[in-house]
Formats: structure tokens, C-alpha cells, sequence
């Protein structure tokens, strides 16, 4: 029971032990309490300045300011918030007891980590890592497919995966109950904000599912928690504790950026939290420029540098542990692939130089570029020509095989009185797709969405085409006569008659596209990554099958080229026509729900809904705040004398302040998002919107109840237990 | 007579080198405008919302505010343009009815007030006349600004009000207290911000830009104690108020006004409007609509026509035709006859409203109105089926239910044709079907379904027509589940053959709807920021990232026969020169920041809010001009840059001035700086005189210079082949 007392309270050591004997909840303590009060009685009378500084569950904002000196967390209410919280999550966890909404993906992803199979998802692996350990451990197989939501989970282990998440869920409570806390020193305002937490339907919804959010939630009140306690450790700089405080921040900023990348509004958060720290030592003339350098390294330490190192340590687990070839193998380049058990270029054996007669697959070297693929589909009228849809496909498909042939005679290359003759640098070829024998061709139309460049189709029937099909082979960086190596060269195609070289956009073409990439002709003829490409599969009967090890790629490209796929798959991520899509204006008014599962009547159902009236709440206190703050700023500006509340207007502007730009950051950027967005991403805002809430009803409150104070009043005074403020006299110091 | 002193003298000042720039700038834009007398690249666009004006015939372009476009418009108006002319083709020759020298005219005018409105911002900064001149001749000699002003487009009108805008607000703040002046610059300011939001939206930032320096400004002006008069005070911020935000606000409605009063004719844009605002246009709709029943009632002759045009506008219809029997996909229909929503009008768009509980289809003297809440069935006019729907899934959309047209033929399935009319707009919950101003949901009875545009198109089998649903899970206020009676009449014949004589002829009686300004305004912008067209990328079209170093341009124009050709380049001497300030002010801003913060004070106080003022205008401006553009989804072209541009030049000689004056201490660096200010200046001459005649069009130059003008392999220029 020894509370530390700030350095501000070392020569009042019977008030500091007056505070650890208010605990409340504890039985003894009142006797005590009354003890200690009339014990220092005579000394507070006569300094009532100081004495005013130590109290019940932080009060007067006056109280409030000082009291910051001193460590004390009611533990009473914690407790009982987090046993609240515990209780809810976890009522009835099992059911429904099948897949429900999201868990499809997100328990997939965890069988992929127990069954060590590479996948592709655009969020970081952190949550999805968490989840199949969370299974592993709690004795899941990873068997179950996950295949749609609806499944019955029978025999399979699922409550572990689920209990997962609400035990982070039920972390979110008692991490807001501390944050309001430490900002305003007042445990109702804590206890408002907690409550708020635990009785909204749509967390407890939430957090009950195998989903990322309650993950991602956790490490963004995390790092919000370990930040407010670093504010708070201001004055004693690097202590253990500021030490502690920063570290913690930034392992729960990596945490929450791991999850998914929506903890990049936290970290800016955070970012400019530290900036107006930093700003403010900055001004602060006493601290000389090393300090100043001192406190700006251990920031980019403890902000920048772990958080950057902890979660690349996350991709190099999610690396190691997904060593086996899967669904997400395509995105990747060939060299990535290499590394997959089970991929058909792990251990590869193929012919090493490309000759006539191979059958190949090409794919594009821009990062996350796809293979040369074309159907039996025609490009739609008015684009272009009416012919054969050529485009980059991201998946394996045996419409990405072409065969490769000589200019001008179509005799088979493959039939045994052609000796094989290797393909060289300057070559012209032919290239025949082998499901539609069309050729690959160009021509002087437009392509359909880049429209500086040429249209590329499939031309000709049974490979018999005209003279716009021929290509001419360049290795990069080779002179003429280097023959062409499979995986290793990077190859461009330069089409003879105009003069354009093979080029992937990078566009997805619409719907008649199937939403494939587009491939084009570019006139343009610098060396990017667009306009490369490598020969992947080679089949050539007449060459021997030769081992070849393809470069291993080095961990930093692997983590850039993951990264710059997730980017674009997100961004992919768009709404499709006619369908009726939550915009970010619905959420904070409750506007529409997410159905979790089941649609008829018969079916079990849930959906996910915030509590109206919580919600309404906080939009009304969200108003009220920018209201308070703004007549509060005029009256400063305008220097009037707001008394002693003066400071107890800082506080609400600075602590409330900090929350209210939490909330528009975890919200305002949905408003830019091209993507598809779900009712679900206004959680991580709503967190910081219920802490305002707690914290705005908690000073009105107290205003409220402590208004007569300043506008006067009458009648017995307040130690007469028959007047209207007897309740208020929380210090026997207080002469009112 | 006393007060009068004689002789009466005008005294003048006369600043000689604003008039000198002021000439040049009109010399440079104005030169020539008239050639090449054939349609310049977006003149293409422009020109034919000019020709609707001269013809008064209403359009809706999603691109801008209409301000921007009655600017032009007035051009023709000046020039007497009859408005025939078809712009089709970029290159296409003018007929010798259209002034293009007029039409050009207005633009190439404000292009050549940007040279002495960037002197006179330099001035208002706080900057020396010296300064001031070299930005007015940054301005004057760059390519790109001189090719946008000389042609009938918005950029150069646009960076006009911009620039007025800013300098007028500096000089109000600058004004001594409470003169007369003062508040006319503070007027002209709004008025300005007003027009440049009106001529396109991207005057917008430049308006927060302004907004936030004036709310700054403001917040001192609150902090002042010595004004301790509170009432003066509020009128100070109310004024600032109404000046800067409700006045331009009620500008940018004035537009709207003064844009539908004179576009009073319908034309081909019709369509996207609703029934009532296209009622509102001369000729049109209302020809037809003109004298019409106002109230349904039971056995009225309707058209419904959905209140979505997504994908297009169109009318609930039915045909002779049924669903087939098996989907390709191999689901079963009811084969019933297909109702679908069709975007033309056409006789079998008419449908009757029928009392369920009488026989009768023709309307009883006195009418018997619908009311909400009423049950109705609706009868197809020209084969006599109901309008129905059931538990079968619908052909394109499995999760809504079909829509038939029904016919008891005694078969297994019911008809389930009872529909229950529920007006969404209703005042009272007794109020009367209007045609054309009641907005009506269509209830299934049986199901509660409710009838619904799904928005996909049927394949071949239902002629491409849209797919009509009913919706069991609709839920609040959709446009697609929202009908109104278009067109109407009362039904008077009792047979068949009668009636589909009668459907077949115009309607007519008379009574006559208006919309009020508010509900028209409100309409047309809603439409102007929803309706986007299909934006595919242009040949032309860029990247925001590759404007900074001006790796792309815009082919403008190429004669038909030679080389001749105009070209959007910039003066790439005055583009690096630009950038290379930016990051000098950027650097120079951050080192005195953090100094300041550690109380070194390099530059007096007064020096240091001159260049953070001038850094909020000319980087700030530079920054809300480019920045938002990474953010937008549609094409984008390099003249989006032109604005950004502006403000960026202009960040020059105030870069300048400040080495100068500041960091440079010995007269030897003066010196030796002051050469280097020379050359920098003599180089953007040549470079202006270099790309001149591709600014100019004139004169022709040979494919070998052409080929030398390619500084960048990514820029386009045209080879005529020979």
C-alpha cells in the first residue's frame, strides 16, 4: 500500500498518507480517514491553499490539476469495471455455433497459420497470427474450411479463437476507465466512459467474433493508455516508469499497425501528440540542446525505431511460419514463389534457355504484376477493335500458356525434323496463346483505359495471323546473340511494325474485363518494371530438364513487394455497382447496422447495432465539446478572468482536446477512402468519442453541482447536514 | 462658394511600370487570339454550353458552377453569336458566323490582368516595387499561363478572381481602421472569392485558404484589448461575417438564378430532371404535360416514371412478351409477360389505375381521387394485364421478387395485384396523388414488396430494357423505389380498341405548376455533384506527380496541312526556378521556426510575419491548389495545375528578396547575387522565346525544330508525316 507521491509532495507526508487512506472500498479506511482528517485538522485550516490538493476521487478542478502529482488508480471501480466487461463478452460465446459474417476470412487466415499455407490478404498478419495461435493453444486443428458464413462448426474446436478476442475486447473498458482517468483525475467521469463501453451492444457484438477488430482495438487503447501515462511522466524524464510508459507505446503502436492499417491514424495520433511535446520542450529555455536531443533520440527510439523493428518481426514470422505453397501464390513474383514448398518452382527443373516451340508463361515484373493471359472473351464495342481480350491475370490458369513460334513458317517446331534452335536477343517471334491459338497482337487503336498507349488483342485463327504479330525478343542488358534465360532475364517484347514495347498498366479493366489487368502497347520505350517481363513456366520436350535456383529474394523485398500488393489490393477493394454501400455520414448517427448472420425468420441472427442511446449521446457531447471549447477560447482570448476555473478549462481543452482529435483522426480519413468501407470501421473513432463523453458529462457535472459556488449562495453553510451543498464539502478544508 | 478652392486640381500618381506590365501582359495574351480561327481543344466542350446559351435551351454540365460558362457566354453575346455551330471535333474550322475573337476575348483579357494583379499582391505582401516586377515578369513570360488565357477556356478566369481576391483582402487588412476603403476591398474580396467559386469548383481552396487567414486575422482582432467597446467589436466580426461568407454564399445562388432564368428551353439534358423541373422549361415535357389532371384518380391514364436516373431515366412498361421459361443459369421464371422500365417513351408506357373493387376503367363524374394509403391495381393499357408480383425470383436480381404483368388465365398461380399507393412526400396522411409533384411507393399488398428500379439491364430476351423488382427488404428512402406520374389523363373509354386509340393520342387540359427558385436550385446542383459521367482517361490526361517537373503536355491544336501547332508547355526555366523557391522557403521557414522557438532572433519580428504571410499566400496557395488533387478520382489534366502554378511563381521574388536582403551580407555576394537574379531572368526570356511558337501556333516550324523542342521524351509532340 505504498503509494508513491509526486516530487511536488514530499514535505506533506501526513496529507500524501490522508490520500492512501481515502481508498475508497475499503472498510477500514473510513475510521481511518477520520482519524487522519482531525489529526491535521489545525495545520489545514491555516494553509488552506495547499491542503485543498488532496482528496476523494478527484473533484475540483483546481484539486484535479495538483493532484496529478500523485499515482492512484481506485481499484475498486477497475475491478469491478473489468469483471462487468469480462461478463459480458463473454455471456453466451458460443453461439450461434457457426461461421458468422467475417469469421470466414479471419478463420480461415488462422487454419492457414496452423496448416503453414501461404495466403494473400490485404490486411498485416499480426491479428491473423494471433487468432491461429490463439486456436493452436487452445487445441483447434486448423480442419475446418471456414467456407462460408453459415457453416456449422461441429466437433471443431472454435470458443478458443473466440474467447481470444473478447478477452481483448473486455480489455477496451478498463483501458478507457484508466485513459479518462489519468486525463481528468475524476473517477465519475472513468466510470461514465467505462460504462459506456460495456453496455454498448455493437462492442460487445464485436468482440465476440473471430475478427480483427477487437485485436486492432486493443493495441490502439493500448497505445493510447501507455501514451497518456507517458504525458503524465513529464516531470521526471527518463525515470524507469517514462521509460516503461514510452516502450509500451510504441510496442502498441506496432501492435495495432500489425493488425491492420488503420493503426496508421494512431500512430499520427500519437505522432502529434509528440510533436507538440517535443515543441514544447523545444520553448523550454532551461533545457539545454543536448537534453533536448537526449529527449528527441529516446522518442525516435521508443517511437520510430522498435516500433518500425517490432513489425517487420512480424512479417519475418509470418514469412517463416508460411513456408508451403497456397492460395495466394500469384500475386507474387516468381522469386517469392521459389520460396514455397510445394510451388512448382520450389526446386525447379525446367529448361534453362527459352528456344522455339516452348510453351511458357510470362509474368509482368512491376510488383504484383500479373502473368500474360488472354480468353475466349472479345473487347466490347468501341473499344478498340472488336478482337480478342488480351490482359494480366494475377492467378495461375492454363489460359496464361502461349506457345512460341518462328515469323514466318508455320511448321510445327515441335515435330522431330526441326533441330531446337534457341531463342536470342533481337529474335522476332511469334507468340501463339495456346487455349485460343490466337497470336498476340497490336495495332493503332487506342488501348482501353490507358489511351496513350496501343490496343494488344489476340489475332488470327489456328495461329495464323498477319504481319502486326510479330515481336521482337530484347534481354535486358544483353547484345545481340545472348540466348534468353527462363526466371532469370528480364525480358521486354518490342512489336515490330509500330514500334511499342509490351507494357501492364496496372489498371483493372471493368466488369466486360473481368476486372482483369490491362496490357498495352507503349510508345513509350523507357525500362520500367511495366514494361519487363520474365518466362516463369518453359516446357520445351526437346530441351533437357535442368535444376535452377532462382535468386531468393532478400527479406526487405519480400516485405515491400507484400506491402505494395496489400496496398493494391485494398485499394481494389471497391463497391460494386447497384450495391448500397455505408457511407462514413451513416455511422456516427446509427444509421444502419451490419447484418453478422442469418436472414429469414428461422435462422439464427445477429446484427451488429451500437446502442442508440449511447450513440446519440455522443454525438451530443461531441457538439457540446466543440461548443464549450469555443466559448471558452473567446472568453481566454478575449483574456477574460475566468477565476480559478481558469486552469480547469485547460485541462478540459487539453485532455478532451487530445480525444476529440483521436476521434477525427480514427474518422475524418474514411471520408477520402475510395474503398468499399463496413458500418464496423467507425469503432476504433467511437472509442475515443466515449472517453470525450465521459470526460465532457463529468465537467458539466461537476459545473453543475458546484455552480452556487461562483454565482452564490445562502442558507446554513455546507457542514450543517441540513444544507443544500453539505454532500459537496468533500474536504474539511473548504469553507463554503 | 467658400468652400470650393480654386483652381480645382486632380492630383495623380501613376505607377509607370504597373501600366508598363499591364500593357505587356495585354500585348502578350491578346496577340493574334482570332488565329487559328478553328476549334482549340476544350473550346470543343465549352463551346457548345455557349451555342445552348445563345439559344437559351437548358443543359446541366457536372464540371462547374454555370458562372464560369455565362462569362463565355457573354463573349458570344458581345460578338452577336447565333449559337450555330456543331462542336464535334477539335481542329474543325469556325464559320464566319462565330466571333472568335469576342469569345476569346473575355479569357485573354483576365489573363492579362494576372500580370499586374501578381505585382500588386507582391506590393501588398509587404515586397519592393523592384520585387514586385520581377514577379509581373515571371507571369508574363510563362507559356503555359499565355496558351490557357488565349483560347475560349476557365483557367485563366478562374486564376483572375483568385488572384483579385487575395490582393484585395491584403489590402483590406493593411487599410487604416475603419475607412471608407477598407470595407470596399474587403467587399471586393467576397465578391471575387464568390465568382472564382462560381467559375469552377476549385476556387473553393483558394476561398479556405483566404477564409482561414481571415478567421486568423479575426481571432487577433478578438484578442485586441484595446478594443474595449464589445458592441464595435461584434460588428467588426459580424461584418467579416457576412462580407466573406454569407454574401459570396448568396452570389453563388445569384448565378443559379440568373443561369435558369436565362435558360428557359428544354433541351437535351431534359431527361436527368425531374418531371416537375422539366414541366418548368419551355417546350419539352411541358408541351405534353401542359393542361394536364393535377389529381389521379381511379381510371386515370398514367406513365410512372422512376425517380432514379441511375442507370437511366426511365418509365415503368410492359410488353408483349413473357420471361422465359428457364434463365440461362438454368432458374425457372413464372413465364408471365415481362414488365420492365424503359427509357424512351413509347405507348406502352401507359398504365390505368383501377379500382380494385369496381369494374370500371374509365373515370366517374366527379373524379374519385387516389389518396395515401389507397389499394389500387394498375392496368396495362395496351394488353391489359395487371401489374404483379410473387415469390419468384427475379430474373437478374434472385434476392427481389419478379414483376409480372398478369392475366387470369385460370392457371396455378393467384393474382396477386393489389398495390398499396404510399406518397413520400406527403403533407398529410390524406393527401391526393399529383401528377408530376407526388413521389409514390408502389406496396405489394401480399408480400410488401415494393416496387423497384434494381438497376440492372434484362439480357436479350427482354430487349436490354431495366429490370423492374419487388423488394422485400427495402428499407427507408430509396430513389429507385420512388415513382411519379409523368404524364396523365382521364380515361374515358370503355373499350379496348377505344382506348388504345385514346393512349395512342396526346394529352391535353390545362393547369400550370411552378417550382420555386430554392427546390430548382437545389435540384440542378444535386444533380451537378451526383451525375458523373463515365470518365475514361483522355490521351492527354495526367498524373498530379508528374505536373511538379512538367512531364507531360497537352496538345492543343495542329494545323490541318503543316506543322503548325499549340502546345500547353510551360516555361520549363520558370517551373524548376519555381520548385527550387518552395524548397528554399520550406527550409529557410523551418530553420527560423525552430530558432525562433530557442529565442535566436536572426530577423526582426516584423521581417518574420512578412514572410510567414507570404508563405501562407503563396506556398499555402500553391499547397490547396495541388494537394487535393491527389485525393480526386477524375481525369486530370496538366491546365489543373495552372492555378497552383500561379501562386508558386509568385513565391519567387519573395524568396528572392529575402536572400537578398537577409542572408546575403557583403556587398560582393549582392553582387555576384544580383547576376545570377539577371541571368535567371534572361534564361526565362529565351525559354519563352523558345517554345513561343508553340504557344503562338505561328510561325510553322520544320520537324528537324520540333524535334529540338522535345526536352522531355514524355512529351507529345505532333510529326505531320509527308
Amino acid at each position: 500500500m505504498e503509494g508513491r507521491c509526486g516530487e511536488g509532495s514530499h514535505t506533506q507526508s501526513p496529507s500524501c498518507a490522508a490520500v492512501r487512506s481515502r481508498k475508497p472500498c475499503m472498510d477500514t479506511g473510513k475510521h481511518r480517514e477520520k482519524a487522519s482528517s482531525k489529526k491535521t485538522e489545525p495545520r489545514r485550516a491555516t494553509r488552506p491553499s495547499s491542503s485543498d490538493t488532496r482528496g476523494l476521487n478527484g473533484t475540483s478542478t483546481e484539486k484535479r490539476l495538483r493532484y496529478s502529482d500523485c499515482d492512484y488508480t481506485p481499484l475498486c471501480p477497475l475491478l469491478s469495471v473489468a469483471a462487468l466487461s469480462l461478463c459480458t463478452r463473454f455471456y453466451r460465446i458460443t453461439e450461434p455455433p457457426h461461421v458468422c459474417w467475417d469469421e470466414t476470412h479471419f478463420g480461415k487466415m488462422g487454419s492457414y497459420y496452423i496448416n503453414r499455407t501461404f495466403f494473400f490478404d490485404v490486411h498485416p498478419p499480426l491479428g491473423k497470427m494471433l487468432i491461429g495461435l490463439a486456436g493452436y493453444l487452445t487445441g483447434y486443428d486448423g480442419t475446418f474450411p471456414f467456407i462460408k458464413p453459415g457453416d456449422k462448426y461441429e466437433h471443431h474446436n472454435y470458443w478458443g479463437m473466440r474467447g481470444f478476442c473478447a478477452v481483448l475486447g473486455s480489455c477496451l473498458p478498463p483501458f478507457a476507465f484508466l485513459v479518462v482517468l489519468e486525463l481528468s483525475h475524476s473517477t465519475p467521469a472513468a466510470l461514465i466512459t467505462a460504462s459506456l463501453l460495456i453496455f454498448d451492444t455493437g462492442y460487445i457484438t464485436l468482440s465476440q467474433y473471430i475478427l480483427l477488430d477487437p485485436i486492432l482495438m486493443f493495441f490502439i487503447m493500448g497505445a493510447v493508455l501507455s501514451m497518456v501515462k507517458f504525458n503524465h511522466q513529464r516531470l521526471r524524464p527518463f525515470s524507469w516508469s517514462w521509460w516503461l510508459w514510452l516502450l509500451l507505446t510504441g510496442v502498441n503502436l506496432s501492435g495495432s499497425l500489425g493488425v491492420k492499417f488503420v493503426g496508421l491514424f494512431n500512430i499520427l495520433l500519437v505522432g502529434i501528440n509528440t510533436a507538440w511535446d517535443l515543441w514544447r520542450l523545444l520553448g523550454d529555455l532551461h533545457l539545454s540542446l543536448v537534453d533536448f536531443m537526449k529527449h528527441l533520440i529516446a522518442r525516435m527510439f521508443g517511437l520510430i525505431m522498435l516500433p518500425l523493428f517490432l513489425y517487420t518481426t512480424i512479417f519475418a514470422v509470418h514469412f517463416v511460419i508460411l513456408n508451403r505453397s497456397g492460395p495466394g501464390d500469384g500475386f507474387f513474383s516468381s522469386a517469392f514463389q521459389s520460396r514455397l514448398i510445394g510451388n512448382n518452382l520450389h526446386n525447379a527443373t525446367m529448361p534453362e534457355y527459352l528456344a522455339y516451340g516452348s510453351i511458357i508463361t510470362l509474368k509482368n515484373l512491376r510488383i504484383a504484376g500479373g502473368y500474360l493471359h488472354s480468353h475466349w472473351h472479345l473487347y466490347p464495342e468501341g473499344v478498340g477493335a472488336h478482337q480478342q481480350q488480351v490482359t494480366a491475370y494475377l492467378h495461375k490458369d492454363y489460359n496464361n500458356l502461349w506457345l512460341v513460334k518462328r515469323p514466318n513458317s508455320d511448321v510445327d517446331p515441335l515435330s522431330w525434323r526441326q533441330c531446337v534452335s534457341l531463342i536470342r536477343h533481337g529474335d522476332i517471334i511469334r507468340l501463339e496463346h495456346k487455349e485460343t491459338t490466337r497470336n498476340l497482337h497490336s495495332h493503332l487503336h487506342e488501348a482501353p483505359l490507358t489511351k496513350k498507349h496501343l490496343q494488344v488483342t489476340g489475332y488470327g485463327i489456328n495461329g495464323t495471323g498477319d504481319p502486326n504479330d510479330l515481336w521482337q525478343v530484347e534481354v535486358c542488358g544483353g547484345k545481340k546473340g545472348d540466348p534468353v534465360k527462363v526466371l532469370r532475364s528480364k525480358v521486354r517484347l518490342l512489336h515490330r511494325s509500330t514500334g511499342c514495347v509490351l507494357y501492364s498498366s496496372g489498371k483493372t479493366l471493368p466488369k466486360w474485363g473481368w476486372e482483369q489487368v490491362e496490357v498495352t502497347c507503349s510508345p513509350y520505350l523507357k525500362e520500367t518494371p511495366n514494361s519487363q517481363w520474365n518466362i516463369e513456366d518453359h516446357v520445351n520436350p526437346k530441351l533437357p530438364n535442368i535444376s535452377l535456383h532462382v535468386l531468393k529474394p532478400s527479406f526487405l523485398e519480400i516485405l515491400l513487394e507484400s506491402h505494395i500488393v496489400m496496398i493494391r489490393g485494398n485499394s481494389g477493394l471497391k463497391p460494386k455497382d447497384n450495391e448500397i454501400n455505408s457511407k462514413p455520414w451513416h455511422w456516427p448517427i446509427n444509421y444502419q447496422g451490419l447484418r453478422f448472420s442469418g436472414v429469414n425468420e428461422t435462422e439464427y441472427r445477429v446484427y451488429l447495432l451500437g446502442n442508440p442511446v449511447i450513440w446519440w449521446l455522443n454525438l451530443f457531447s461531441l457538439g457540446l465539446f466543440v461548443v464549450m471549447v469555443s466559448l471558452c477560447c473567446v472568453a481566454l482570448q478575449r483574456g477574460a478572468k475566468l477565476g480559478g476555473t481558469k486552469k480547469g478549462k485547460q485541462v478540459l481543452m487539453e485532455g478532451g482536446g487530445l480525444l476529440f482529435l483521436g476521434w477525427l483522426l480514427h474518422y475524418l480519413p474514411f471520408y477520402t477512402m475510395g474503398r468499399i468501407l463496413y458500418y464496423h470501421h467507425y469503432f476504433p473513432a467511437m472509442l475515443f468519442s466515449s472517453m470525450l463523453t465521459g470526460y465532457v458529462l463529468a465537467f458539466i457535472h461537476l459545473f453543475y453541482l458546484f455552480h452556487p459556488l461562483s454565482y452564490g449562495m445562502n442558507g446554513p453553510l455546507a457542514h450543517d447536514p441540513t444544507s443544500s451543498m453539505a454532500g459537496l464539502r468533500w474536504l474539511d478544508s473548504w469553507e463554503f | 462658394m467658400q468652400g470650393v478652392k480654386l483652381p480645382v486640381t486632380v492630383k495623380c500618381e501613376i505607377n509607370v511600370l504597373l501600366i508598363a506590365v499591364t500593357v505587356l501582359g495585354l500585348l502578350t495574351r491578346l496577340y493574334g487570339i482570332h488565329i487559328p480561327a478553328s476549334v482549340v481543344f476544350d473550346e470543343v466542350y465549352y463551346g457548345q454550353f455557349v451555342s445552348l446559351y445563345m439559344k437559351r435551351v437548358f443543359f446541366i454540365d457536372e464540371s462547374g458552377p454555370p458562372l464560369g460558362h455565362m462569362i463565355l457566354a457573354l463573349g458570344g453575346y458581345l460578338g452577336d453569336f447565333d449559337g450555330n455551330f456543331v462542336w464535334n471535333r477539335i481542329g474543325a474550322e469556325y464559320t464566319s458566323n462565330v466571333p472568335v475573337w469576342t469569345l476569346r476575348l473575355i479569357p485573354a483579357l483576365c489573363g492579362s490582368l494576372c500580370v499586374p494583379l501578381g505585382y500588386l499582391l507582391v506590393v501588398e505582401l509587404g515586397y519592393s516595387h523592384f520585387t514586385a516586377l520581377g514577379a509581373s515578369l515571371l507571369l508574363l513570360m510563362e507559356n503555359s499561363l499565355i496558351v490557357q488565357s488565349r483560347f475560349m477556356l476557365l483557367d485563366s478566369v478562374l486564376i483572375f478572381f483568385l488572384l483579385l481576391a487575395v490582393v484585395s483582402y491584403l489590402r483590406f487588412h493593411k487599410a487604416p481602421k475603419s475607412s471608407l476603403w477598407k470595407w470596399l476591398w474587403l467587399f471586393l474580396s467576397g465578391t471575387s472569392c464568390a465568382f472564382a467559386v462560381g467559375v469552377k469548383y476549385m476556387g473553393l481552396f483558394t476561398y479556405l485558404l483566404l477564409l482561414g487567414l481571415a478567421a486568423v486575422h479575426t481571432w487577433h482582432v478578438i484578442g485586441d484589448k484595446t478594443l474595449c467597446n464589445v458592441k464595435h467589436l461584434n460588428t467588426i466580426v459580424v461584418v467579416r461575417f457576412l462580407v466573406l461568407v454569407v454574401m459570396p454564399a448568396l452570389l453563388y445562388l445569384g448565378f443559379f438564378y440568373v443561369h435558369l432564368i436565362l435558360l428557359y428551353r428544354s433541351g437535351p439534358h431534359d431527361q436527368m430532371m425531374s418531371s416537375a423541373f422539366q414541366a418548368s422549361l419551355e417546350g419539352g415535357l411541358s408541351r405534353i404535360t401542359q393542361g394536364q389532371p393535377l389529381e389521379v384518380a381511379f381510371g386515370s391514364q398514367v406513365t410512372l416514371r422512376s425517380a432514379s436516373s441511375k442507370p437511366l431515366p426511365c418509365w415503368l412498361h410492359s410488353h408483349k412478351a413473357n420471361y422465359p421459361i428457364r434463365y440461362e443459369n438454368g432458374r425457372g421464371s413464372s413465364h408471365q409477360q415481362q414488365v420492365t422500365c424503359y427509357p424512351f417513351k413509347d405507348v406502352n408506357n401507359w398504365w390505368i389505375i383501377k379500382d380494385p373493387s369496381r369494374q370500371s376503367l374509365v373515370v366517374s363524374s366527379p373524379p374519385r381521387p387516389v389518396r395515401h394509403g389507397d389499394i389500387i391495381q394498375l392496368l396495362h393499357g395496351m394488353t391489359s394485364r395487371f401489374l404483379n408480383t410473387h415469390d419468384v425470383a427475379a430474373p437478374m436480381s434472385p434476392h427481389s421478387q419478379e414483376v409480372t404483368g398478369y392475366i387470369d388465365f385460370n392457371v396455378s398461380m393467384p393474382a396477386q395485384n393489389l398495390w398499396r399507393v404510399d406518397i413520400t412526400n406527403r403533407e398529410s396522411d390524406r393527401d391526393v396523388w399529383k401528377t408530376i409533384l407526388s413521389e409514390v411507393q408502389l406496396i405489394h399488398v401480399n408480400t410488401s414488396a415494393v416496387l423497384k428500379l434494381s438497376g440492372a439491364s434484362l439480357p436479350d430476351w427482354g430487349f436490354r430494357q431495366l429490370e423492374v423488382v419487388g423488394d422485400k427488404i427495402y428499407k427507408g428512402y430509396q430513389q429507385s423505389g420512388v415513382w411519379n406520374v409523368e404524364e396523365h389523363r382521364y380515361g374515358k373509354s370503355h373499350e379496348q380498341k377505344e382506348r388504345e386509340l385514346e393512349l395512342k393520342s396526346p394529352t391535353h387540359d390545362d393547369i400550370s405548376r411552378n417550382l420555386t427558385f430554392m427546390a430548382k436550385f437545389i435540384e440542378l446542383q444535386w444533380k451537378m455533384l451526383t451525375v458523373r459521367n463515365e470518365e475514361s482517361e483522355h490521351k492527354y490526361s495526367s498524373l498530379p506527380l508528374e505536373w511538379i517537373t512538367m512531364d507531360t503536355n497537352i496538345a492543343y491544336w495542329l494545323h490541318p496541312s503543316n506543322n503548325a501547332q499549340i502546345h500547353l508547355i510551360g516555361n520549363s526555366v520558370t517551373w524548376t526556378l519555381a520548385n527550387l523557391a518552395l524548397f528554399i522557403y520550406v527550409l529557410l521557414f523551418l530553420t527560423y521556426l525552430l530558432r525562433r522557438r530557442r529565442k535566436i532572433e536572426d530577423i526582426p519580428e516584423a521581417c518574420w510575419e512578412q514572410l510567414v504571410l507570404a508563405g501562407v499566400v503563396c506556398s499555402g496557395g500553391w499547397v490547396v491548389n495541388y494537394l487535393p488533387f491527389f485525393l480526386m478520382e477524375k481525369t486530370l489534366f496538366l491546365y489543373h495545375y495552372l492555378p497552383a502554378l500561379t501562386f508558386q511563381i509568385l513565391q519567387i521574388p519573395v524568396v528572392v528578396e529575402h536572400l537578398y536582403t537577409h542572408v546575403l551580407r557583403s556587398p560582393s555576394q549582392h553582387k555576384a547575387f544580383g547576376g545570377v537574379i539577371l541571368a535567371a531572368l534572361c534564361s526565362v526570356y529565351f525559354c519563352y522565346r523558345i517554345f513561343s511558337p508553340l504557344t503562338y501556333g505561328q510561325p510553322e516550324l520544320t520537324s528537324e525544330e520540333l524535334a529540338a523542342l522535345r526536352w522531355r521524351d514524355s512529351w507529345d509532340i505532333l510529326f505531320r508525316k509527308r
